[in-house]
């Protein structure tokens, strides 16, 4: 897949969702700041949308501690160009657009999926599996969610979708035995990539949290290296307590980087922001629909103008 | 649930606790540290500005400055708001007179509603009712397989059937309810976003042909901002009766409760707390509040102390504890009856007190109290009787036997001492005056 269509749609694709709500947190922003003078009682505003994006106070303080610098050095006219800088604050905190999805020669790559109930860890490992499935990929699901009911059979069929082969035991099996059973045939089939995806937990339940890094220990053992990446999969909609979601998870298992998904909704996602802020965990991909062509590489602009509203300036 | 935001007003009213008396400018201070926690607790923005405006309005009041403890007036006032912000009183799932009731269950991706139907299919059933569940969810893949599983696990009738649409399967639920002498239909519908207008339409169709009694908002306890403009769209499309607040479990502190109650009036009215079948409980709305403020969750702690303990036991204990003879016997049936009252992590959670003691939290896990049984059953019948005669040889005995340490033996052994101690204290002249030291004020 070509990068700059991938950019492109994702930005069509927020578009679509921020045109299905009247009432786009951004727009209104626009609507407040265009053709105004700068007055001291913006900044309430700009701190409400932040709020209300998710973004959580430490990263709004730190934010908008920048942007002050900035109008203090700069002394803009209009509130138009003050939003241009916070603009440029939050873009310039996230850093470089990540490159599209390709998988670099001499696997096998493990992949582990974690995160909390109901992020999209399995539809995420799906996606993944079918994206590089069609770029000629050899790719192997290992079923390793063996709590939720019928979680095996969602893989099972997103395998099917993606002709993947998908490892499974039975309802209720040792998780890391699953994962073992993966890898063993990762090897024998000699795959490119191996996806485990494994059952949400709550990051405070000690066990489960113990679990999953037994599960990652019986990987590095077979693999040394690996597991090459682990996906934290958050969803759009989560507060403040992604920050937490994001803490423990990378002190049990070492998280490599954030799938941000159901940013098609009217969530914005800002806890991610904040969790790179804070933890220097990189926001990777981005879903933004049910379908495989729905995960994204993640774009610092355009997640940035879906926070702060539309047509902001050119994207590029 | 709330530990974080109960030790941020904590801290900011002990703050207050060391003064004197209240200035405005005090009050302001404070109300600007419970703006930041409400803030990080996911409380909607507005709704916290809404909230402050009025505590702030009522709580530099002159009764207030004027009162000897002016924190706890300050306290009061806060606690008060947040009671009615979430509402008074305790909203049940209600049945239709004319059965079959018709449950819907409806929300974003992700939420727990398939999970849900399940736990409030099993809740309804120990009430009596014959419940019945649709697998309406038809696009997420082995959605329905998922239902079909949990129907079994807790015996209960799921109607699915492949090619059917979700108006469909609605239509041939109600139909089966009465075939099969259900009083209760739960429709499980698929993940949907509030936004998307076609799936939307999808749910007011099935509800134009088979109406709802209830149309429950499954919503995650984890969601930020968000939480109320996906409540405002579904309510507007819906006729909504309620909210079901999934995974309370977490380490969230859900915010979104309050928000979702202060902008679309809906009633909380369960909560799931658990990712096992039986973990849905009642939603008390006052219970929560006080919870907020650091007051415990004494109530449902007693609720399910009547619940699950034996009450002559419980009686006899109760003698026991204060009497000079308590003994290692006895601690064991009191082990016994506590372990009873779920995992002990949870029964912590409902103490008074202990939001402070959150960071113990990963410790104070049931392992531990697996290890002091074991401790206690490797002693004859008379060590536990007269623990004073448990000597070296005999504690080195009871730690092999247990699988434990010589040390943690002796840490058991001087922890029941202390406890001991402790008990005798609140049996004596003050023990009431002990009590009455808790940080905050009973509720009224």
């Amino acid at each position: 897949m070509d990068e700059v269509d991938n950019v492109a749609n994702f930005w069509e694709r927020l578009k679509q969702g921020m045109a299905r709500t009247r009432t786009g947190l951004g727009d209104r922003l626009r609507t407040l700041f265009t053709g105004r003078e700068w007055h001291e009682d913006l900044w309430d505003e700009l701190e409400e949308v932040l709020y209300e994006a998710d973004l959580g106070s430490g990263t709004i303080e730190y934010l908008l501690g920048q942007l002050r610098k900035k109008v203090q050095q700069e002394r803009p006219k209009t509130a138009d160009q003050v939003l241009q800088q916070l603009f440029e604050v939050m873009v310039a905190e996230l850093g470089e657009p990540r490159p599209a999805l390709t998988l670099d020669p001499g696997g096998p790559w493990i992949w582990l999926m974690v995160g909390v109930n109901g992020t999209g860890k399995t539809t995420t490992a799906g996606k993944f599996a079918y994206l590089l499935q069609q770029q000629h990929k050899t790719v192997i699901l290992g079923a390793a969610d063996t709590f939720r009911a019928a979680a095996v059979e969602q893989l099972v069929e997103w395998g099917r979708r993606a002709g993947v082969e998908v490892v499974h035991q039975a309802s209720g099996a040792d998780p890391a035995a699953v994962a073992y059973d993966t890898l063993r045939a990762a090897r024998a089939r000699g795959v490119d990539l191996a996806i485990i995806d494994t059952a949400g937990r709550l990051q405070n339940k000690v066990n489960l949290m113990l679990e999953l890094q037994k599960i990652r220990r019986v990987v590095e053992r077979e693999y040394p290296g690996a597991p090459h990446e682990v996906w934290l999969v958050i969803d759009a909609t989560t507060g403040q307590n992604g920050l937490s979601q994001a803490r423990i998870f990378m002190d049990s298992v070492k998280v490599t980087g954030i799938v941000l998904t159901k940013l098609d909704g009217t969530a914005k996602g800002g806890i991610a922001l904040s969790i790179y802020h804070e933890l220097g965990i990189p926001i990777r991909y981005v879903g933004v629909g049910e379908t495989a062509q729905d995960l994204l590489p993640f774009n610092p602009r355009d997640y940035v103008r879906a926070i702060l509203g539309d047509d902001n300036e050119p994207s590029r | 649930m709330f530990e974080n935001l109960t030790e941020k007003l904590q801290s900011t009213f002990k703050r207050l606790r060391n003064k004197g008396r209240l200035t405005e400018a005090d009050v302001k201070e404070a109300l600007r540290d419970v703006r930041l926690a409400l803030l990080e607790a996911d409380v909607n923005f507005k709704v916290v500005k809404d909230f402050l405006a009025t505590v702030e309005r009522d709580a530099v009041g002159q009764d207030i400055l004027e009162s000897l403890t002016p924190d706890q007036g300050v306290v009061r006032v806060v606690r008060d708001h947040l009671v009615a912000l979430m509402g008074t009183t305790v909203e049940r799932v209600k049945m239709s007179s004319n059965p079959p009731t018709v449950i819907y269950l409806v929300g974003l991706q992700g939420s727990g509603k398939t999970t849900s139907a399940a736990k409030l299919a099993l809740m309804l059933h120990h009430q009596g009712r014959q419940p019945l569940l649709v697998a309406a969810d038809i696009y997420r893949p082995a959605a329905v397989d998922q239902l079909v599983a949990l129907g079994a696990q807790i015996d209960m009738p799921v109607v699915h059937q492949a090619g059917l649409d979700p108006v469909a399967l609605a239509q041939l639920g109600l139909q089966k309810s009465r075939q099969l002498a259900r009083d209760v239909v739960i429709v499980d519908t698929a993940g949907r976003l509030h936004v998307d207008e076609q799936l939307m339409a999808e749910l007011q169709k099935m509800q134009g042909k088979v109406p709802a009694h209830e149309t429950l908002l499954v919503v995650d306890a984890m969601t930020g901002q968000d939480a109320v403009r996906v409540a405002t769209a579904f309510k507007e499309l819906l006729p909504l009766t309620g909210v079901i607040l999934t995974k309370l479990d977490g380490d969230t502190r859900g915010g979104a409760a309050l928000s979702i109650r202060a902008v679309t009036q809906l009633p909380i009215k369960l909560v799931a707390t658990g990712e096992k079948v039986d973990a849905l409980e009642i939603f008390q709305p006052d219970r929560m509040a006080s919870r907020i403020l650091g007051m415990g969750d004494v109530l449902t702690l007693i609720e399910k102390a009547e619940q699950a303990l034996d009450k002559d036991d419980t009686e006899r204990l109760a003698g026991r504890m204060t009497s000079n003879s308590f003994n290692l016997e006895d601690f064991r049936s009191m082990l016994n009856q506590v372990k009873k009252l779920g995992p002990l992590s949870k029964v912590m959670e409902m103490l008074p007190g202990m939001g402070q003691l959150s960071k113990f939290k990963g410790q104070v896990d049931d392992s531990s109290l697996v290890r002091v049984e074991a401790i206690l059953d490797s002693m004859t019948v008379k060590e536990r009787l007269r623990p004073d005669i448990i000597d070296g040889s005999r504690r080195r005995r009871i730690a092999k036997g247990s699988g434990t340490s010589v040390q943690e033996v002796n840490r058991l052994l001087k922890q029941f001492q202390d406890m001991r101690k402790m008990m005798h204290q609140f049996k004596g002249p003050g023990g009431k005056r002990k009590l009455a030291k808790m940080p905050f004020p009973p509720p009224r």
